[in-house]
């Protein structure tokens, strides 16, 4: 299959690994994977921090963009929620219908990866090896937005050598939030505490998740507080397989936190 | 009362009531955030209710097809309010009762302590009511002589403690009980010096104290849950009982009512009597339901008034996406599981209406300028969402309020230029290189100035990386 894919702005910029994981991944699997090279930024910022009519040009672009495409992927739950739920309301908000109902139809050809693999591709066993102990944040947008249940950590069950822990209150925000992160610095700093110390209680030695932001979050929280638990979006932990490790690639495989 | 309306409904007016907070969200959270008694009290009572309200919904097999039935009956009762509310008066009229409509809180304070006065009453006995508190009534009715009396266990301590409500259901969600033990020891008129903080000493000192009022005052003022407007029916659900001595036992009942608490018909009530307590209290029906028409000669009150409230409301409804906020049962289940609530109490939020749906509800009876911070309060989870029995989109409502919202200059200008970055590729791979000199900023960010600062307080900032994803792309 011909797979675009939409790498996210984060992702693009700071945690690239978890993009160039995506695409391992997709054509380790067979498929064929392009970059089309005219995409930013969804938006989601804007819409989220009260500037949706700054927004608009970027809804026209990304639907501008990939509307050429069948399939299109993403390694984040919140952006596909934007593309999903917000860029229709952001185009009608403006009066542009037209636009809205082609951003309607990208948005039902735009998959968050986990989505993808399990709904499109059907595989819940891509192959992959991960000896480690590993908990799983299941992130808001990807949990209460797209809906994805229990599809990463199906995907994570069927990984070779990877020790699954139950991460305690999984459900709750990590506090992350995008502005709101810095605009009630303070709020989401003591939901952050909450959710650090549930990592840590799980002795996992690394924490997953399907989002770069709640990840960049999580890890900027560890990180401070000098533990060693890394961050690694499902992604990299879906990559990587045997022979890779005996390659020793294993260099690239994890985002740091 | 009559009058000729020209123009847009206006917002709740400033200078009575509680819908207006003394400073922006953070500030006051951030004094919250730092109260570890109150972080425990509030971890302790938000989760026990959680669990509770968790699983007797899980027991009901048609809870989601319920909670559409109560979302489709609010919108459609929003859609025809003015005929339903007029239906409403009509029918209370026929049943004897005596219908006031007030446009605000001055108007509604005013018409209550009219009525009050001219029974001679200088008391008044009242039911837990989110109404009465949004209107400052209690603050009117004792600048006019005349003593309020809290009946609700929890609203009598938030009145004798002198506080402010901290929770839609329970208002004094952030005391414990050697607290309630003091505020009873130094307020409570005649309460024995020997009290010890068991609950069940506690509620038996409350019960000596309101049995005693009850019986001596005869005027009492309640709000309402859901009023009929097929026939003229008022509905109050309580779980203490305390609410039914006052709409039983004295002469004459004064119910203050938001106009948006109005249903079509009386099977309508099938709906919410189901979402309500599973949703709210966690119980699977209310303990305390009373229902009355009008007046019934020889028996309960023989003077029956209901003053309908506007107070912003007609302006709220105005907005066709803002408007789902009226359709709330205030049964604060958003509260319960709202991971910001959970953390900062409802004082935080400066209005009575706290929480997730007090973030969407609050600004819009003021005007968004009044509460600018509040839209901002909440990290966008959508756990209030689900847990709504009416599923009102909350954060859909947030994201709506916030476009609305004034924005610091900085902030704006900041965004312009991001969007035009986003929408020019050279000049957003440019950006993106640049963010490779972020250790201008410091080690991991925490250089940076504020409102940055705000995260590198407890954060690291990732790493940059090499080089982006494209340039890797590119390099391929």
């Amino acid at each position: 299959m011909r797979i675009a894919l939409f790498v996210t702005c984060l992702a693009d910029t700071v945690f690239p690994e978890a993009a160039k994981a995506t695409v391992r991944l997709l054509e380790r699997l067979g498929h064929e994977v392009v970059f089309p090279a005219g995409q930013t930024c969804c938006g989601q910022m804007h819409v989220n921090t009260g500037y949706q009519a700054q927004a608009v040009s970027l809804v026209r672009r990304h639907v501008r963009v990939f509307d050429p495409y069948d399939v299109v992927v993403a390694p984040s739950g919140s952006c596909v929620g934007s593309v999903r739920h917000q860029h229709a309301m952001v185009a009608r908000r403006a009066g542009d219908v037209r636009l809205a109902s082609r951003a309607e139809s990208v948005a039902a050809r735009t998959f968050e990866l986990s989505e993808l693999l399990v709904d499109v591709l059907g595989v819940t066993d891509v192959g992959a090896f991960f000896p480690h102990r590993v908990t799983y944040h299941p992130t808001c947008h990807s949990l209460r937005m797209l809906r994805v249940a229990d599809r990463p950590v199906r995907l994570l069950r069927a990984v070779r050598g990877l020790e699954l822990v139950e991460l305690p209150a999984a459900e709750q925000c990590c506090g992350f939030g995008g502005t709101f992160a810095v605009k009630n610095a303070d709020t989401s700093s003591a939901m952050l505490a909450d959710k650090l110390r549930h990592v840590l209680s799980t002795g996992a030695d690394v924490c997953a998740a399907g989002d770069a932001s709640c990840l960049m979050h999580i890890g900027g929280g560890l990180s401070r507080s000098g533990s060693a638990v890394r961050t690694v979006h499902l992604a990299e932990i879906l990559a990587p397989t045997e022979p890779d490790r005996a390659g020793g690639e294993r260099s690239d495989l994890v985002v740091r936190s | 009362m009559s009058r000729t309306f020209l123009g847009m409904p206006t917002t709740a007016p400033k200078g009575v009531g509680h819908l207006r907070g003394a400073e922006p969200f953070p500030a006051a959270a951030r004094r919250a955030l730092s109260d570890a008694q109150l972080r425990r009290n509030l971890g302790h009572a938000t989760a026990t209710i959680r669990a509770k309200s968790g699983a007797v919904v899980a027991e009901v097999p048609d809870w989601e097809q319920l909670r559409a039935a109560g979302s489709a009956i609010k919108a459609d009762a929003m859609a025809r309010l003015p005929e339903l509310l007029e239906q409403l008066e009509q029918r209370v009229t026929d049943a004897g009762g005596v219908v006031h409509w007030a446009a605000d809180a001055n108007e509604a304070n005013a018409i209550v302590v009219d009525l009050v006065r001219a029974t001679g009453s200088d008391r008044v006995i009242k039911v837990k009511s989110m109404v009465t508190q949004e209107i400052g009534l209690n603050e009117a009715l004792e600048a006019a002589g005349i003593a309020p009396v809290e009946t609700d266990l929890a609203e009598l301590i938030v009145q004798l403690g002198e506080d402010r409500p901290s929770h839609i259901l329970v208002p004094a969600i952030h005391r414990n009980r050697a607290e309630i033990r003091e505020i009873f020891l130094r307020a409570m008129p005649g309460v024995d010096p020997g009290l010890t903080d068991e609950p069940a000493v506690l509620a038996a000192a409350a019960r000596r104290f309101l049995r005693q009022t009850f019986l001596s005052t005869p005027v009492a003022v309640s709000g309402a849950n859901f009023a009929v407007a097929e026939t003229g029916t008022l509905a109050v659900v309580e779980s203490e009982g305390n609410g039914r001595m006052c709409l039983t036992l004295p002469r004459t009942l004064i119910t203050v009512m938001g106009v948006e608490k109005v249903v079509p018909t009386w099977r309508d009530l099938e709906v919410f009597l189901q979402l309500l307590p599973r949703a709210s209290t966690g119980e699977r029906m209310n303990p305390y339901t009373s229902m009355w028409t009008g007046v019934s000669p020889g028996d309960g009150p023989q003077e029956f008034h209901l003053v309908l409230l506007d107070n912003g409301r007609s302006a709220v409804l105005a907005d066709e996406v803002g408007r789902q906020a009226l359709h709330c049962i205030r049964c604060s289940a958003c509260l319960n599981v709202c991971p910001v609530y959970e953390r900062t109490g409802g004082h935080a939020y400066g209005s009575v209406y706290p929480g997730p749906i007090g973030a969407v509800l609050s600004p819009q009876l003021t005007g968004v300028a009044d509460n600018a911070s509040l839209p901002y309060a909440s990290s966008l989870c959508g756990a209030c969402y689900d847990a709504c029995p009416v599923k009102i989109n909350i954060p859909e409502l947030l994201v709506h309020l916030r476009d609305q919202a004034p924005h610091p200059r900085g902030e704006s200008a900041a965004m312009a230029a991001a969007a035009y970055a986003m929408d020019h590729p050279a000049l957003y791979a440019a950006a993106q290189r640049a963010t490779r000199l972020s250790r201008l900023t410091g080690r991991r960010g925490r250089g940076l100035p504020p409102p940055l600062s705000g995260w590198t307080a407890d954060r690291d900032l990732p790493e940059p990386p090499a080089q982006t994803f494209r340039q890797w792309w590119a390099s391929r």
